[in-house]
C-alpha cells in the first residue's frame, strides 16, 4: 500500500475512535447502559492505538513496546485500587495525562528545533505550560488526598502575589520564546517554573475544595490533550481533549455551585482560615443524646427514613454497616433512601460509588434536588458522618460563612438522628444549629460501631 | 499552516458543544466513573507518543516519547479497568433482593 492511502486508513481508524469515544459518554447517561460506553471507549481506543502502530514513519518499535508494557504494569494496579482511594488515583492519573503531554510537547519543540515557527511556538508554549503546572498540581492534589501531605490549606502572606508573579514569568518567558523560538536555552526555564507554578497553585487549597479542584485540573488536563492536537494537527486529541476538558469544566462548576462559591474564591480563597471567628458569641445550648437501642426503636416504627451519608461514614469505613442497616430497615418494611450532597465525599460523584460498593441499589441514591422536597414527609432522617452540608445556617443565617450554600434540609424531617463523634465542629469549624433543635437526637460514637449497635438492636428486637 | 489552526479549531469548538451537551446528561450518580473514563479516553496522546518514539528522531525524544507512552498508557489501561469495575457495582434493587 502507498504510504498517502495508509495515512488515510489511518484517519479514517481515527475518525471511528472518534465517534466512538463520544458514544461512550453519551451512554453514560444512566447506569443501565454505562457499561457499553465502557467497551465503546476500549474499542475506540484499541483501534486508535492499533492504527497508529501500523503508521510508515515508525522505523523503531523496541521502545514502544517496552513503554506500553511499563505503562500496563503501571496501570493494571493503578485499575485496582480500593473505592476509597479512587480520589487520589484520579488525581494521580491527571499527573499522569498532563505528563504525557508535556514531554510529547517537549520533544516536538526540540525535534523542529531549527525551523520552529513563531505560530509554532505560541501552541507548544502554551500546552507545555498547562501540561507542566497540572501534571505537578496533580501531583500536590494527590498528596493530600492521599494524606501525605497536610490537608489543611497552608497559607502565608502575599501568597497570592507570589503564585501570580510565578506565573506571569513563565508567560515571560513563553512570550520571549516566540519572538525567538531558536533561544532553546529558555525553554527548560519556561517548563521549570510552570512545574513550580503548579506546586504553589494547589498547595494553599485545603482538602474540602479538592472536589472541586479535581475537576478543574481534570478540565487542565483535558486542555492540554486537545493542545497537544492543535501542535501536532491530529484530530483525535482536539476531539478526546474537547471532551475531557468540557467534561471537567462541567463538574468543577457543578462543585462551585454546590458550595456556593466562585472559580476565584476556591483558587485564592484559602477556605478553613477565615471561620476561626465566626459563631464567637457561645452560649450554653443543650442536645438530647440517644442510645442505639432507642435510635432502633424510632427508626423501626419509621415508616420512610432518609440517609445521609458524608465522608466521615466512608473514613469510619461504615459504609458495609450502613448497608446491614438498609436491609435490616427494609425487611421491616420501611421506605429508605440516601440523600447525596453532590460535594460529599472527596471528589464528584464519590459517594455513590462507594454506597454502590457496598451493594445499596442507585435506585435508593438520590441527588440533592430529588430528595430535599421529600424531607417533610419523612420520619426519620439519619445523617452519618456529615456536618456542613445538613447546616440550616445556610439557609437562615447570612453572617455564616456557608451562607447561599445549598444544603440537604434534613431539618425539615420530623425526627433527625447525627451519629457523631462528639460535638466539636466538623472541617470548616463552623457550629451547626441543627444539633440543638429539639426533634434533633444526637448519636455519639463512631459511625461502624454506633450503627452495627442499630442494627444489632433490630435483629434481637424480637420483632417480625 | 493557519488553515490547519483553523480546521483544528472547528474541530475543537464542535467537539466542546458535544462534550458539554452529552456530559450534561450524565448522571450525578455516575460523576466518579465519568471522570476515570474521560480521563481514559484522554490517555489517547499515547499515539501521538508512539509517533515520536517510534520515529527515533534523537535520543531526547525517544526517551520524552516513550516516558509519556508509559504514563499514558498507564492511564488508559489502569481508565478502563476502573471504570469498568465502578460500573459492575451500580445495581438496581430488583435484581438484588435480601
Amino acid at each position: 500500500m502507498n504510504p498517502l492511502a495508509a495515512q488515510q486508513l489511518i484517519d479514517f481508524a481515527y475518525l471511528i475512535a472518534v465517534v466512538l469515544f463520544i458514544l461512550a459518554l453519551k451512554w453514560l447517561s444512566s447506569p443501565a447502559s454505562a457499561r457499553h460506553g465502557v467497551l465503546a471507549g476500549e474499542i475506540g481506543a484499541a483501534l486508535a492505538v492499533v492504527a497508529t502502530l501500523c503508521n510508515y514513519e515508525i522505523i523503531e518499535y523496541k521502545w514502544i513496546v517496552v513503554a506500553l508494557v511499563v505503562g500496563a504494569i503501571v496501570g493494571i494496579p493503578l485499575g485496582m485500587v480500593h473505592m476509597t482511594a479512587v480520589p487520589q488515583r484520579t488525581a494521580l492519573s491527571h499527573a499522569f495525562g498532563a505528563l504525557a503531554a508535556a514531554m510529547i510537547g517537549i520533544a516536538e519543540y526540540y525535534v523542529r528545533l531549527p525551523h520552529v515557527t513563531k505560530f509554532d511556538m505560541v501552541e507548544i508554549s502554551l500546552e507545555v505550560i498547562i501540561g507542566s503546572l497540572t501534571f505537578t498540581g496533580s501531583l500536590i492534589a494527590a498528596g493530600k488526598l492521599q494524606e501525605i501531605l497536610p490537608q489543611r490549606p497552608i497559607t502565608y502572606k502575599g501568597q497570592n502575589f507570589v503564585s501570580l508573579s510565578v506565573l506571569a514569568a513563565a508567560v515571560l518567558v513563553a512570550l520571549w520564546l516566540i519572538v525567538h523560538p531558536e533561544y532553546s536555552r529558555l525553554f527548560p526555564v519556561m517548563v521549570g517554573i510552570s512545574l513550580v507554578f503548579g506546586v504553589l497553585l494547589v498547595t494553599p487549597i485545603g482538602g474540602a475544595d479538592m472536589p472541586t479542584v479535581i475537576s478543574l485540573l481534570n478540565s487542565y488536563a483535558g486542555l492540554s490533550a486537545a493542545l497537544l492536537g492543535f501542535v501536532l494537527n491530529n484530530k483525535v486529541l482536539v476531539v478526546a481533549g474537547a471532551l475531557d476538558g468540557s467534561s471537567g469544566f462541567i463538574l468543577s462548576v457543578i462543585m462551585c455551585k454546590a458550595m456556593n462559591r466562585s472559580f476565584t474564591n476556591v483558587m485564592f480563597g484559602a477556605f478553613g482560615q477565615v471561620q476561626v471567628s465566626a459563631g464567637a458569641e457561645k452560649e450554653e445550648r443543650t442536645v438530647r443524646s440517644a442510645s442505639a437501642e432507642e435510635a432502633a426503636a424510632i427508626l423501626g416504627a419509621a415508616n420512610t427514613v432518609v440517609i445521609v451519608p458524608g465522608y466521615g461514614m466512608a473514613v469510619a469505613q461504615a459504609q458495609h454497616k450502613v448497608r446491614e442497616l438498609y436491609d435490616a430497615l427494609s425487611k421491616r418494611g420501611v421506605d429508605v433512601k440516601f440523600g447525596i450532597h453532590p460535594v460529599a465525599g472527596r471528589m464528584p460523584g464519590h459517594m455513590n460509588v462507594l454506597l454502590a460498593e457496598a451493594d445499596i441499589p442507585y435506585d435508593k441514591l438520590m441527588d440533592m434536588d430529588t430528595i430535599n422536597p421529600e424531607f417533610p414527609q419523612t420520619d426519620v432522617a439519619l445523617v452519618i458522618g456529615a456536618n456542613d452540608v445538613t447546616n440550616p445556617a445556610a439557609r437562615t443565617d447570612q453572617g455564616s460563612p456557608i451562607y447561599g450554600m445549598p444544603i440537604l434540609d434534613v431539618d425539615k424531617a420530623r425526627t433527625v438522628m447525627v451519629i457523631k463523634r462528639s460535638m466539636s465542629p466538623g472541617f470548616a469549624g463552623i457550629d451547626n444549629p441543627l444539633y440543638y433543635l429539639d426533634k434533633t437526637l444526637m448519636l455519639f460514637g463512631d459511625a461502624k460501631a454506633f450503627v452495627g449497635d442499630i442494627v444489632r438492636e433490630l435483629a434481637g428486637g424480637g420483632h417480625a | 499552516m493557519t488553515s490547519t489552526f483553523l480546521d483544528n479549531l472547528y474541530v475543537f469548538v464542535l467537539a466542546g458543544f458535544i462534550g458539554f451537551e452529552v456530559i450534561r446528561r450524565v448522571s450525578p450518580l455516575l460523576h466518579t466513573p465519568l471522570m476515570s473514563l474521560t480521563n481514559a479516553l484522554d490517555a489517547i496522546v499515547v499515539v501521538a507518543a508512539i509517533l515520536i518514539t517510534g520515529r527515533h528522531e534523537s535520543t531526547l525524544s525517544t526517551v520524552l516519547g516513550a516516558v509519556a507512552i508509559a504514563a499514558a498508557f498507564s492511564n488508559m489501561v489502569g481508565g478502563f479497568l476502573i471504570t469498568d469495575r465502578m460500573l459492575r457495582m451500580f445495581k438496581l434493587s430488583r435484581t438484588k433482593k435480601p
